[in-house]
């Protein structure tokens, strides 16, 4: 019953969420008073942060993965990853830009067979920055990794550097970009961890979404630095690991059942 | 000998100057498409923004991007919104094709227009995504299939 009040209580919120932003656009185009509208939306959007505020160091947004829910013949986050973001096929696997991938891992020892998708894993000691030599990789304060794409060179360094292979150099002229994802030619790029649909306080990555809509719900998305997040929560109740841990990175991608 | 160099440019300098009002008379300056339904008036008055758009992108770019900062004003997502046309088929046109708001005056003045090398130049129409969906590839989605991949050479 308290589930049920919640759930009709988050559906009331959302739709008074969207009214809420509709209103505020429809001042916009009257008035044009900024100030004014981006009060409303802060309002209007209680989870995320408002519009006019910046990332903050009192959040760090993370993952967490759990790799005994995640099965074969499943690539529901990889296809709404590449949707989100309007990643294209152009010639075929071996050069698209792959921001999150599948991968099957066996344990030599007991033939275990896990599968896990594998993303930029938003290191607090990023290795890709370290070696950015124009200040194009860089960490935002709430801990999520981007490419500046504006001063990338593309000389591919941190895909180098990167002990996940998580990120992908753009081959070729790209069109039908996404709005809020600009990619490009000539430049690296990775997962975002959707930051758009963070800063819009959506509270969730097109992945975590995916997984729980149309699978087994593998991958939860929050605040590690909120102790009373879901995902903080996890974390300190079950064991969990980062991937290669002995490199000290301090991920902000943990993983379970590896 | 040196004057005769300075009639001769004179005269070519009158002769220049006498064929300006012919073309004067033919107005070259582009014609822009604005989409009045949108409303009559853009974020700064219209002076500033022929001046002073792209300073307002380049700072904007920065607080978006490393800081996180997503208000509407001046970002360049909400240029594309209000300044992409329809065709008669309801579709949106890009705003960097030809004739259109953002082309028709940088071919007039001649500055290369490189927002769109990354920058979506059409609003998204379609943000759900759902696996049975069957246009989800055609939207643009990579889906791992080989029999899909599209070769050229």
């Amino acid at each position: 019953m308290g589930q049920k009040t919640k759930q009709t209580t988050e559906l009331a919120n959302k739709e008074r969420r969207s009214f809420l932003g509709k209103a505020a656009v429809a001042t916009a185009s009257m008035t044009l008073a900024p100030g004014v509208i981006f009060m409303g939306m802060a309002e209007a959007k209680p989870p995320g942060k408002p519009a006019d505020e910046k990332a903050s160091d009192k959040n760090r947004w993370g993952l967490l993965i759990d790799t005994n829910k995640c099965v074969d013949d499943c690539d529901a986050c990889v296809q709404a990853c590449n949707f989100e973001n309007g990643l294209t096929t152009i010639h075929g696997p071996e050069t698209d830009a792959q921001w999150i991938r599948k991968v099957k891992i066996r344990n030599k020892a007991t033939k275990k067979i896990s599968y896990l998708p594998l993303l930029c894993q938003h290191c607090e000691y990023a290795p890709c920055i370290d070696v950015c030599p124009t200040g194009a990789s860089f960490r935002r304060k709430d801990g999520i990794v981007l490419v500046d794409k504006h001063i990338c060179i593309g000389c591919r360094y941190c895909m180098m550097a990167c002990p996940y292979k998580a990120r992908s150099f753009v081959h070729e002229t790209i069109t039908n970009q996404v709005p809020d994802v600009p990619r490009g030619k000539g430049t690296v790029e990775a997962c975002t961890m959707c930051v758009h649909k963070i800063d819009r306080g959506d509270g969730s990555t097109a992945c975590v979404d995916a997984c729980k809509k149309y699978a087994n719900g593998a991958i939860i998305f929050g605040d590690l630095k909120d102790p009373n997040s879901n995902i903080a929560k996890e974390l300190t109740t079950y064991q969990s690991t980062q991937l290669r841990p002995d490199l000290r990175l301090n991920t902000g991608v943990r993983y379970r059942g590896i | 000998m040196k004057y005769l160099k300075t009639i001769f440019s004179m005269l070519l300098a009158m002769l220049v100057l006498s064929a300006v009002p012919a073309l004067a008379g033919e107005d070259l300056r582009p014609e822009l498409k604005i989409n009045r339904d949108k409303g009559d008036t853009c974020v700064e008055p219209v002076e500033i923004m022929r001046k002073d758009h792209i300073k307002f992108l380049l700072h904007k770019r920065d607080e978006t991007m490393r800081e996180g900062i997503r208000t509407k004003k001046y970002s360049l997502k909400e240029c594309v919104n209000c300044h992409a046309n329809k065709d008669d088929q309801g579709k949106y046109i890009p705003v960097n094709a030809p004739g259109e708001f953002c082309s028709s005056c940088h071919t007039y003045s001649s500055i290369k227009l490189d927002c769109f090398e990354c920058h979506a130049t059409t609003p998204r129409e379609s943000t759900t995504w759902h696996p049975a969906d069957p246009d989800a590839t055609r939207k643009g989605a990579a889906v791992d299939m080989p029999n899909k991949q599209t070769t050229t050479n």
